[in-house]
């Protein structure tokens, strides 16, 4: 395996973009951010990926405009997944590895806020029994709570005290949409909305758009002082079903982790966009109490639909950059309930091929 | 004023699915008011079957009936139902266990409070007066009082009308806004005028301006004016009706290059027979009455000959 | 570094049909999946990823259906893709999987792609109006009819070429068991005869829409030697463009050119019309085959095209037989058409096209575009494993 290694981030989160849903003009500045970065130009990028989704922005097609936002003359080697940039990252290494390119630049983006985003996920279900009765997704995240609750597996302390941790963490980070920290008695006194959940135990509905760029070897060295070598990267699926399976619990996150080698990591950025997932995935994933977890505030500061899940990666990254950690850890989720994740765990020090 | 403009946009389209074997078996039931698991290679019995068999693969044959009545497993309380669920006031959906069965299956619960919900409480299934082989056969589930109330068991399936298929309707409301750049072009139109830009590295002018130019991924800045005549590099005439279509065919949709702009638009073409559109025809926007006018192209209700001799091919062959 | 080598052992597909009224979802992705894993003397057991690919999600009303899929697919518990890039999805998600493989990352991985178009309406899909726009949008057909046109002006085309390429592809079609449509008796005159819908295109030079699927298992050099006879994969190449641009190509776009040309280059290929034995090539509309026969270098770029599909050197017997299959003109399950002109092409090197076999096909050409013609993906494939 080729090293390759996280050289650029950029992101933007907000609650309402008032912008097309094409985003490209979010997309403009962030591609910049990533060129300042490296002090590359686009004709540097060896290879594009990008990901969003045609019912979030309500029309077919969505992603193609996207593309104008590169500068396609001449044009460029790009594909595009109908899922977060964590996948779209993911097919990009790929490309890395087999050698046709050195260089990536992967991005997504999505205006949640565009139609009722709990209501339009309903879609992501099993089209003949479950769709039909718009289950929601807050509603399947209760589903999942309750069971764990009901199991003690957990308990509502152990949620409220995920969301305290992350809204008080996310007073650092410019980025986040929502913020400040209170204290678990006060969460808890606030009251229950879609019961077993409170409104704090939601990530909530956020627009955004993220740019991740990687790069293999000395390219990677070239531009950055402290590259963030992914060490380990793998991405795994569950069955939909709510019935058949066991809802405390993430086989497929817990294979990601098992692929990717979790031994040793400082930090971890999970995308939990409930808070009762961030501590199935802490287990999932074996992060003991001694890992940081979410410094940036995580999903429930801010969930930007199809970005949120890459920009976890990007937040793990930094933490490589800026010497503050050697080893971090990225999570992605997509589906209902954590049905399907990617585990990237970033290094400070370089494997060697 | 606000930045950008927006307007409603429905998705709407009634799905007609066709079920294959499986699942129109389990539709089959409860048209004909009885739940149909499949019972899988690992011995479990499970409600709604899955199509195939999670360990061996292979496409689900074993079929058992399970009973109208179950335990909830667990349940979320719905506070602020969205359109297209069971029920129109607050609820809960729930995880339910039928009796018979050994996972749990997801529907809506008919209760007024979170407090008159539990996990373990027993639950029942209440049908649909009509039913059509559909998962909204089932109304919801409803608290089961008594074990003696529950509601008998349903008389088996007509095997020889089996469900196939099923419309499952499909409606989505967004609100669609236009980016700054095509804003101020639709704005200008409910001025009368064609706004352009200008990309500021290769200095093509855009219509409607671009957040990016596609060539240099800069947005377009400078503005500029441009005539409401100009030329029909190339057209298509649409004689094709199809769902959802706006003008009634047949129809010319043409590309019209604008004096002054380096990229054309896609308007209609009319005050002409359509078969003798031509590329290379100068044509000159007709608009419509002033007091109809929005933020919208619309504006213009089409293109018409100007009766100016066409353009020659050589002007406009790099817009094809 | 070098690609690691992979090659296509198992190929299948579904009976398309304008309505497959018999499967769900899943069921219509498992008939093409078992067909392919048999034909690989596989089980799902043996793959290690998967990867799908299909065109807008507004097509069948699932977001995402992958998702909802991953069980009946054999992929839960294990890596899976979704791949989205329009018209070209077929190829490009193709591409993705022999790229897992080329990575090094896994040794077999099946891949599927498929639309069920009869549970929506396209033409409703790709036309849903888009506020304060002029609403002549009329589907693909519609987009595709003026940059026709363009061709036709600037290669100063005869315009009985567009019902050459559509009775010969259907006339393929009759040799293909998989096909949609079995049109016997088309002729170019029965073609010109037909309703012009998007003038300058009739019905008779336009895809029908179709329910289908595709899938390939792609390993690597290791499991390849189990098979009697593996395609190889001799290049892979993606290029993308806007779909509006000042000035831009619509009618023999760069990000073709571009795409051609890499090809070429990394498939050790100097003169294509010589050394390619078979080309699957995605023709939606009849005068897509002249138009991407110059744009891909089979034909000089100045109205070769025309010349060649005139001549009769794309039929079966011809110089470069084009879409032997049938193509895009016979079956257009949309998101999986282009893994069918990938998978088509793999038939032909592996001499296991049946009835529509060209004799003796050592390499063959797979291609996909979409989007406004901005989109592509392409593939060479070839009996003998590539010595670059």
């Amino acid at each position: 395996m080729r090293d390759v290694a996280v050289v650029g981030f950029a992101q933007r989160q907000m609650e309402e973009f008032d912008g097309s849903p094409t985003c490209v003009e979010l997309l403009v500045p962030l591609f910049e951010e990533c060129y300042e970065q490296t002090g590359w130009t686009r004709k540097d990028v060896g290879f594009w990926c990008s990901g969003s989704s045609d019912y979030l922005a309500g029309r077919s097609f969505s992603f193609v405009q996207a593309v104008d936002a590169i500068g396609v003359i001449p044009p460029v080697n790009e594909s595009h997944v109908e899922m977060d940039l964590a996948w779209a990252l993911y097919e990009a290494w790929l490309k890395i590895q087999t050698g046709e390119v050195d260089t990536a630049l992967v991005y997504a983006f999505g205006k949640s806020s565009a139609g009722v985003l709990r209501r339009t996920l309903a879609l992501q279900l099993e089209p003949y029994t479950m769709t039909p009765l718009w289950p929601d997704t807050v509603s399947l995240a209760g589903l999942q709570a309750r069971v764990g609750l009901d199991a003690g597996a957990w308990d509502e302390r152990a949620m409220a005290e995920v969301v305290n941790r992350s809204l008080t963490a996310a007073e650092k980070n410019e980025y986040a949409v929502r913020k400040g920290g209170s204290s678990v008695e006060e969460l808890l006194a606030r009251p229950l909305y879609a019961d077993p959940l409170r409104k704090h135990d939601c990530a909530p509905v956020t627009d955004g758009a993220a740019a991740i760029v990687l790069a293999a070897g000395d390219k990677a060295r070239e531009v950055c002082d402290r590259p963030a070598w992914i060490s380990g990267l793998a991405h795994y699926v569950d069955p939909m079903s709510m019935g058949t399976r066991d809802l405390t619990r993430s086989p497929s996150a817990e294979r990601a982790a098992a692929a990717a080698g979790t031994a040793g990591v400082e930090v971890a950025e999970l995308h939990a966009p409930f808070s009762h997932q961030e501590l199935i995935l802490r287990r999932e994933l074996g992060l003991g109490d001694d890992v940081a977890i979410n410094p940036s505030g995580g999903a429930l500061s801010g969930n930007p639909m199809f970005s949120a899940g890459g920009i976890r990666i990007g937040e793990a990254a930094k933490k490589i950059w800026s010497g503050e950690a050697g080893r971090t850890l990225g999570h992605a989720t997509s589906g209902p309930a954590l049905q399907q994740n990617l585990v990237c765990v970033l290094d400070a020090e370089q494997k060697g091929a | 004023m606000a930045r950008t403009l927006s307007a409603p946009v429905t998705v709407a389209f009634d799905y007609t699915r066709s079920t294959g074997p499986v699942v129109g078996r389990f539709l089959t039931g409860l048209r004909d008011g009885v739940v149909v698991a499949g019972r899988t290679s690992d011995g479990r019995v499970v409600v709604p079957p899955p199509e195939f068999d999670p360990i061996t693969h292979e496409a689900l044959t074993d079929f058992v009936e399970v009973a109208a009545t179950g335990t909830v497993s667990s349940w979320t309380w719905v506070p602020e139902p969205v359109k297209g669920q069971p029920l129109d006031h607050p609820f809960a959906f729930a995880l339910v266990t039928l009796d018979g069965a050994d996972t749990p299956f997801l529907h809506a619960l008919h209760v007024t409070s979170p407090d008159e919900v539990s996990t373990g409480m027993r639950v029942q299934v209440r049908w649909r007066g009509e039913r059509t082989g559909a998962v909204t056969d089932i109304e919801a589930f409803v608290p089961l009082a008594d074990e003696d109330s529950a509601s008998p068991a349903g008389g088996g399936l007509l095997e020889d009308h089996l469900v196939t298929g099923v419309v499952t309707p499909v409606e989505l409301d967004y609100l669609y806004a236009a980016s700054p750049e095509e804003s101020a072009f639709y704005r200008g139109l409910a001025e009368g005028k064609i706004l352009g830009q200008r990309c500021p590295a290769c200095h093509k002018v855009y219509v409607p301006p671009r957040s990016a130019c596609p060539v240099d991924g800069v947005a377009t800045t400078e503005e500029v004016e441009l005539s409401e005549v100009g030329t029909i590099t190339t057209f298509c005439i649409v004689n094709v009706p199809f769902l959802g279509q706006k003008i009634k065919p047949p129809y010319v949709s043409a590309y019209v290059l604008l004096d002054g702009a380096d990229i054309a638009i896609l308007h209609l073409i009319l005050d002409i027979p359509a078969d003798e559109v031509r590329m290379g025809m100068r044509v000159k926007a007709v608009w419509k009455p002033r007091e109809e006018w929005g933020t919208t192209i619309e504006n213009i209700s089409h293109f018409s000959p100007t009766g100016d001799p066409d353009a020659d091919y050589d002007t406009y062959k790099q817009h094809l | 570094m070098a690609k690691q080598p992979a090659a296509v052992v198992g190929i299948g597909q579904t009976h398309h049909r304008a309505k497959r009224e018999d499967v769900s979802m899943a069921g219509l992705c498992r008939e093409a999946i078992d067909r392919a894993l048999l034909d690989a003397g596989m089980t799902l057991d043996d793959i290690d990823a998967i990867v799908v690919g299909k065109a807008p999600d507004l097509f069948e009303g699932v977001m995402m259906p992958e998702l909802f899929l991953a069980e009946s697919l054999g992929a839960a518990g294990k890596p899976l893709l979704r791949v989205h890039t329009a018209g070209s999805v077929g190829g490009s998600t193709a591409i993705v999987a022999s790229s897992l493989v080329q990575a090094g990352v896994h040794k077999r991985v099946l891949t599927v792609a498929y639309e069920k178009q009869s549970e929506s309406n396209a033409m409703w899909a790709l036309s849903v109006p888009v506020p304060f726009n002029m609403p002549v949008h009329a589907g693909a057909g519609g987009y595709f009819a003026p940059h026709v046109r363009s061709y036709i002006r600037r290669s100063g085309a005869p315009t009985h070429i567009g019902a050459i390429v559509a009775a010969k592809d259907r006339n393929n079609a009759l040799r293909n068991p998989y096909a949609h449509l079995h049109n016997e008796g088309t002729t170019v005159e029965s073609v010109l005869a037909s309703q012009m819908l998007w003038d300058p295109i009739r019905y008779d030079e336009t895809c029908p829409s179709s329910d289908g699927a595709c899938a390939l298992v792609i390993v690597d050099e290791d499991t390849a030697k189990a098979s009697p006879n593996p395609a190889w994969i001799h290049g892979t190449v993606m290029r993308s463009e806007a779909t509006s641009a000042a000035e831009r190509d619509q009618v023999n776009p760069q990000a073709s050119r571009d795409a051609a040309a890499a090809l070429w280059k990394q498939a050790g290929i100097t003169s294509p019309i010589d050394e390619i034995d078979a080309a699957e090539i995605y023709v939606p509309f009849s005068w897509f085959e002249p138009m991407w026969l110059e744009s891909l270098g089979f034909a000089d770029a100045n109205g070769g095209g025309w010349r060649l599909t005139e001549s009769g050197g794309t039929a079966m017997d011809g110089k470069i037989p084009v879409n032997c299959s049938g193509g895009v003109l016979s079956s257009n399950p949309i998101g999986a058409s282009g893994m069918l002109r990938f998978g088509e092409a793999a038939l032909q090197v592996r001499g296991a096209a049946g009835e529509h076999q060209v004799d003796g096909a050592r390499k063959a050409l797979g291609h996909a575009y979409g989007g406004g013609s901005q989109f592509f993906a392409m593939w060479v494939v070839g009996a003998d494993k590539p010595t670059n």
